[in-house]
């Protein structure tokens, strides 16, 4: 195991302890008088209509998958940043035609219209 | 025991607690969040196998990306799935058997493998993975051809889930 | 090597020393030495939050020309400790319907995703808690975490609002997380490597010189994820009331507010790093701790210039918002990508390389701002296309 991610490992510990130690003061010094009225569902005044679990759009979705596309090229495509210096200029371009590629695949999805907020 | 070995032990137990929750919560959002720990449990195995590339990639990969897709694709999904759908049906018992005796064939195909008992070489000074990986993925000798066609299988991907996922439009 | 001049490794050394007296076993010294600089590079965090709500307030207060806080302590710099007492006295609701689990675990993973960051932030030579070899994508990694908190504050709060909200977060989140790491991989590219060292080190001309048009895409893209002022469409206070913690109340909200602040200047401080030269500057290289007030004042440029932002545009409208991630900084971000990396290759090491890229960088913001207003007048047009409503005219 490398030793520089030791320190990322006990970092996420205390981390997650720091605010952690607030939140359970709080506990002891805040007041604790929970009525039914504040207990249920925020909604400006207004009782909760319905189940919260409405159906999404699908505009989401597409917006993820889109997402997840470009995350994974720019996975793809830092270690080829970092090894810049060692690549004679044809595998510069390699890089380059892989970036055209999924550019297509931006543009195609803006002239379908899935990039549309509708 | 060395502390190497603690932490593995201890990520495997988590990995292997979670993935159980995580086929058997009838909560479809539960189930993502146990899915989520299950691969930050491999991004840590990732770490211990001195693969920080990996690790930092599977975690922006698959939770910032794959975990939120299930998560809106569970919220896509109408009505009220948080109730007591039932997770085992009548073949529940064909299938645990089935994976039973696959797994078991697998622990005694690994068992017989040597590399499994062996230690892993240590890697040469100044080893930098990322650069290393970054040559090999676009040298003619490495992966160039892999790595371009990764690229049209992503364009693909992108084109087909744009064409299933969109609604019609009226126009056309 | 004196206390004044780098205080770090004085006092570091004195720890050393003194767990090396003890004749411990060299494991446990590593890691109680590794446990002191997590909990003094976190509480730096942490301390630097309660500065930093002070001054933006104090900021926000002087652009709509009020004086802000002032009552407590001089200045009101004492001011973030009474809000801090109020908060930890205040009733912590947990509504009835809520995951509670889920809802008690969203913010403090929104806090340690933010904070988590600041374990590879080179602060002078030899001060940085980590240097991982892969410092900007773990930035990148941490941020997921942000990412994920959101969603699970919304949903489990089982509130309409809240879970309305966390997904038009998210969606704007993942969104604009594209731009901002393709820019982020234009000083990888320049740099040769993404340790956060490294970054810093072979920036003798700062990186904003050979890619600006990188480093305003960097900081538009970073805006967006902290969810400011214009981006701050993820609580919306007209439409979604507080967005994804709506339920939250007491020290948890505490924590997504203390959580965004501290982002907020992360933010600054990143774009210092991959940009502005972090700590470098006169005399930082012999005298650490100057280059760690280097690097404070060029986190601080950037956090103003986020203030700024804030206090000056109104909120755009979702689809808007969208269409200019989408359709404008993505395309631009992709060309910029691929010309750094063309130039780059072609001009290496020679005289030409600061202007060509500069050149580049400042053609394609020319060309993409041009384009884009080309195709918004032709928006306007289409839109005018519709038949005039009859008005009241004033007599």
């Amino acid at each position: 195991m490398q030793n520089t991610w030791i320190f990322v490992g006990i970092f996420a510990a205390i981390a997650g302890v720091f605010p952690l130690l607030p939140i359970v003061a709080a506990r002891f010094l805040a007041p604790s008088k929970p009525n039914t009225i504040k207990l249920d569902t925020y909604e400006c005044g207004m009782e909760t209509v319905g189940d919260t679990w409405v159906q999404f759009k699908v505009q989401y979705y597409i917006y993820a998958l889109v997402f997840l596309i470009f995350d994974l090229e720019v996975a793809f495509l830092f270690p080829w940043a970092v090894a810049f210096d060692m690549l004679p200029l044809f595998a510069v371009v390699e890089g380059i035609i892989f970036i055209l590629i999924l550019g297509g695949g931006l543009l195609y999805a803006w002239r379908k219209g899935a990039l549309e907020w509708s | 025991m060395t502390v190497e070995q603690g932490i593995f032990l201890f990520i495997g137990f988590v990995i292997l607690f979670s993935a159980f929750m995580m086929v058997t919560r009838s909560n479809l959002i539960h189930a993502a969040l146990y899915l989520v720990l299950v691969l930050f449990g491999v991004a840590v195995l990732f770490v211990l196998l001195d693969a920080g590339f990996l690790a930092v990639v599977q975690i922006i990969v698959y939770i910032g990306a794959i975990a939120i897709l299930m998560i809106f694709a569970v919220m896509l999904t109408r009505g009220n799935v948080t109730g007591e759908a039932i997770s085992m049906n009548s073949v529940f018992g064909w299938g645990l058997l089935l994976c039973s005796l696959f797994g078991f064939a697998l622990i005694i195909m690994l068992g017989q493998w040597p590399g499994a008992a062996a230690l892993a070489p240590a890697l040469p000074a100044n080893w930098n993975e990322v650069s290393e990986l970054g040559v090999a993925l676009v040298s003619p000798q490495g992966y160039v051809i892999p790595f371009e066609v990764a690229s049209v299988l992503l364009l693909a991907a992108l084109i087909g889930a744009i064409v299933v996922a969109r609604p019609p439009q009226k126009d056309e | 090597m004196s206390f004044w001049q780098d205080p770090i490794a004085v006092i570091g050394q004195l720890i050393l020393d003194l767990l090396h007296s003890l004749n411990l076993p060299e494991g446990w010294i590593v890691f109680i030495y590794t446990l002191i600089s997590v909990v003094a590079v976190a509480s730096f965090g942490l301390l630097l939050v309660i500065f930093l709500i002070w001054l933006e307030r104090k900021v926000a207060a002087r652009f709509q020309d009020r004086v802000g806080p002032n009552r407590a302590g001089p200045f009101g710099l004492l001011q973030t400790f009474a809000d801090m007492v109020k908060l930890v006295t205040k009733e912590d609701v947990v509504p009835e319907k809520a995951d509670k689990l889920i809802f008690n675990l969203a913010p403090i993973l929104s806090l340690i995703a933010v904070l988590l960051i600041w374990a590879v932030v080179p602060f002078a030579p030899g001060w940085i808690g980590t240097d991982l070899n892969v410092g900007v994508l773990y930035i990148a990694a941490v941020g997921s975490f942000g990412i994920l908190s959101v969603l699970m504050a919304g949903w489990s709060s089982n509130n309409k609002y809240a879970l309305l909200g966390a997904f038009r977060a998210v969606a704007q989140l993942i969104s604009y997380e594209v731009p901002m790491l393709l820019t982020m991989m234009i000083p990888v590219l320049l740099a040769r490597g993404m340790g956060m060292v490294q970054m810093v080190t072979v920036q003798d001309t700062w990186f904003i010189f050979l890619a600006p048009a990188a480093g305003i895409i960097f900081l538009v893209s970073s805006i967006a994820e902290i969810g400011r002022t214009p981006f701050d469409l993820l609580e919306a206070e007209s439409e979604l009331v507080a967005g994804y913690h709506t339920e939250y109340t007491g020290m948890k909200f505490g924590m997504f507010f203390a959580a965004e602040f501290l982002h907020a200047f992360t933010v600054g401080v990143l774009f210092a790093i991959l940009f502005l030269g972090g700590w470098r500057g006169p005399g930082a290289e012999e005298i650490p701790i100057l280059g760690m007030f280097y690097l404070m004042i060029k986190g601080f440029l950037g956090y103003f210039v986020v203030m700024w932002v804030r206090s000056t545009l109104p909120r755009i409208r979702i689809d808007h918002m969208m269409a200019f991630n989408w359709k404008f900084l993505t395309p631009v971000a992709l060309a910029l990508l691929i010309l750094t990396a063309l130039l780059d290759k072609i001009f290496a090491g020679t005289a030409l390389r600061l202007p060509a890229l500069l050149g580049a960088n400042l053609v394609v913001l020319a060309l993409g701002y041009w384009i884009s207003t080309l195709m918004s007048r032709r928006q306007a047009k289409e839109r005018t296309k519709f038949k005039k409503r009859p008005v009241a005219k004033p007599a």
